[in-house]
């Protein structure tokens, strides 16, 4: 995997961008001044231990966290350069340009070809049946998973395996193309082997999108990410290249959590 | 049994090497080998209930579903149908028949002559067999004047009779039926004259003041009408309250006020919906008395609760991860409700509604108070009409004194019962084809 792509890109202008994001559930403060920036077409891992506000900000980044009744956003986050919290932009149409794979792989009830087409479906960027058929296919094939479902398009997608769920997941997301990607800890409830296998499949996104991992595991994010941050107490430690930050951290707590002291 | 125990005892404790714990586990197994046997206990009492009340309920109520007949030498006397000869529709349509069923039956028992004798000759057959004899007359007039044997239905006492009701070792002062009819119903016996049929009359007819001529009809078409009504006012209304609820509305003390009121009137005393709708659908409206339009409303008021409750906690029970992969793909939230949600959550709406629905087909309180216990012989065309319903029918004909309504009380709640498991098994099939599908 590439590391040097994680310098080169650094002068271009990020994808997304926190400035003094605040997150409250009810009185508690989740979230303090996080400023923290996407770069475009490069996968940003956000690591830290338990509660540290890492997948709270994630949920910013497409405001999912708008369903909690308690939770309260302050500060500013862009999709360039727009406002994502501004009453101009619907949040329904800021999840098709930002979208999400959840910790566990979470399939609708429907055959896989409906679960792909449904985005699609919903937001009108296919009408014919061949348009949708071929939808399906290059997103069941860009998340690798076509060669293993094409003769069962039409059988519940909830009957594969977690590993492949979890793709079918990704395709389904990829199949709205959304600019940029966010994927909560999407291979915690998977064994080693389909972990590889998406792993795989997040370095071959980065072309296309831009992805944002939240990962418990720090092998994890050194194998696929180019950015790293790091997370602390609702605190955005450190970020840089992720080659720096396991090798040359510039924050002790950032050493103590890569060195395995705490977290 | 002291042998047993005894002998068991260092048997177990080999196996079970000796251990302050094998007293112990031999105690933990008793109880639950009592724990099962007590279970096993109250389901055969449940069951040997079941059996003994449907038993009881089929045993009284299947002779209903037949009907004495006698055969008779009837005469279309034209003197009484058609004195004149002028073979006048209108004269035919108007004709005494009751007289003409009256002079049949002394033809046919010419020993029978004083005049209490001869009321309780008229008696013999159904009231309404001269009716009968009209409807043939009208159908085919070339009848008059010509003598055929028919098979006249029996009235209720008569009935009784051949079913083996009435006692006939008892005093005749004490039974329904008199020395002299037994001496006439013998004689008609031996003749072959009597036969019992299938009762088809107790399927097509709505209710009457005669046990022979009283059918389910009616009340079945009152049941149908107002749960027609029910079903259309509560299932909507009961989804959509139970979607804004689970889905939209924002957790306040408010919600929490509506959701504690919800509860609350699950439980309200139905006879109170009766009393709601007396006031409001009949005085404050004006709505009809009796009639199904306003019977649904009031069952709909009462069946709302159990609709709400069980949609809420079917929604309850579709996994958030379904909305927020929905959510994360640019769905709307209504498209979130409707294309995932509420499918998924359909079958235990289902099954809350029928639940709800077989308990509004056997309410009889509320219905009460609007009216709907009224004595109607026509069959309700609509939902205005007056009519009855099943469970009110089943209280009237309880509260009759003819001993034939006994019979049909029974047959009544047996056509109850067949509907209640008709709809389970509706809510079964309806259940199935929705979860095939997902």
């Amino acid at each position: 995997m590439s590391k040097t792509s994680g310098s080169s890109a650094s002068g271009t202008t990020p994808k997304m961008k926190g400035d003094k994001v605040k997150v409250f559930y009810g009185e508690k403060q989740a979230l303090q001044d996080v400023d923290l920036e996407i770069k475009p077409n490069e996968v940003t891992a956000l690591i830290g231990p338990s509660g540290c506000g890492k997948s709270t900000f994630l949920r910013c980044l497409n405001r999912m966290n708008d369903v909690i009744d308690i939770c309260r956003v302050e500060g500013k986050i862009t999709l360039d350069n727009e406002d994502i919290y501004s009453s101009d932009l619907d949040p329904v149409q800021l999840r098709a340009r930002v979208g999400m794979v959840f910790q566990k792989p979470n399939p609708f009830p429907k055959s896989i070809y409906d679960n792909i087409a449904y985005g699609p479906r919903i937001h009108g960027t296919a009408s014919s049946k061949a348009e949708i058929d071929e939808i399906v296919e290059t997103s069941l094939t860009k998340a690798g998973l076509w060669e293993e479902v094409k003769d069962r398009l039409m059988e519940p997608g909830t009957g594969l395996s977690g590993g492949q769920q979890q793709r079918l997941c990704i395709a389904r997301a990829i199949a709205v193309n959304p600019e940029v990607i966010l994927m909560d800890e999407p291979c915690s409830a998977l064994d080693p082997i389909a972990t590889a296998k998406i792993e795989e499949l997040i370095d071959e996104l980065r072309e296309n999108f831009t992805i944002v991992i939240v990962t418990h595991s720090m092998q994890q994010a050194a194998r696929v990410s180019q950015r790293t941050a790091f997370f602390h107490l609702g605190e955005l430690v450190e970020v840089g290249d992720t080659e720096q930050i396991f090798t040359n951290p510039t924050d002790s707590r950032t050493q103590g959590y890569i060195t395995g002291r705490f977290g | 049994m002291t042998d047993a125990i005894m002998n068991s005892k260092p048997d177990t404790a080999e196996i079970r090497r000796p251990s302050p714990g094998g007293e112990r586990l031999k105690k933990r197994y008793a109880a639950e080998r009592r724990f099962r046997l007590y279970g096993l206990c109250s389901i055969l009492a449940a069951g040997l209930m079941l059996v003994f009340l449907v038993g009881s309920i089929v045993g009284t109520g299947w002779s209903a579903f037949l009907q004495t007949y006698v055969k008779l030498s009837i005469t279309f006397d034209a003197e009484y149908l058609d004195p004149a000869g002028t073979g006048d529709p209108a004269q035919l349509q108007n004709a005494d028949y009751g007289g003409l069923m009256k002079k049949n039956l002394r033809d046919n028992f010419p020993e029978v002559t004083g005049r209490s004798d001869k009321r309780k000759l008229y008696n013999f057959v159904s009231p309404n067999a001269g009716y009968v004899l009209r409807d043939m007359v009208i159908a085919d007039p070339a009848l008059v004047g010509k003598t055929l044997d028919l098979w006249v239905k029996a009235s209720d006492d008569i009935d009784m009779l051949t079913k083996g009701y009435v006692d006939r070792t008892e005093a005749e002062d004490n039974r329904r039926v008199s020395n002299a009819e037994l001496a006439w119903y013998d004689k008609l016996d031996n003749a072959d004259r009597v036969e019992t049929r299938f009762n088809t009359d107790f399927f097509v007819n709505a209710d009457s003041r005669e046990p022979e001529e009283a059918g389910i009809l009616g009340a079945v078409t009152g049941s149908l009408l107002t749960l027609l009504i029910t079903l259309l006012l509560s299932f909507p209304v009961g989804v959509m309250a139970a979607i804004y609820l689970e889905e939209f509305a924002p957790k306040n003390r408010w919600t929490d006020l509506i959701e504690v009121n919800i509860n609350n009137l699950a439980a309200v005393p139905s006879i109170v919906f009766g009393l709601l709708g007396l006031a409001m659908f009949l005085n404050f409206f004006g709505f009809p008395r009796s009639a199904p339009l306003v019977g649904g409303m009031v069952l709909a008021l009462m069946t709302l609760p159990t609709i709400i409750i069980a949609a809420r906690s079917a929604l309850k029970a579709v996994p958030p991860s379904i909305r927020e992969a929905a959510l994360g793909l640019g769905a709307s939230p209504l498209q979130v409700v409707t294309h995932h949600v509420l499918p998924l959550a359909m079958p235990g709406i289902l099954t809350g509604t029928i639940i709800g629905m077989a308990q509004a087909l056997g309410e009889t309180a509320p219905l009460l108070m609007i009216g709907m216990i009224a004595f109607i012989v026509d069959i309700p065309g609509g939902f205005t009409d007056p009519a009855t319903v099943l469970p009110v029918q089943i209280y009237l004909w309880a509260d009759s004194p003819e001993r034939a309504f006994v019979e049909r009380t029974s047959a009544a709640i047996m056509v109850l019962l067949a509907f209640l498991i008709f709809m389970n098994f509706v809510a079964v099939l309806l259940r199935r084809k929705f979860e095939r599908r997902w």
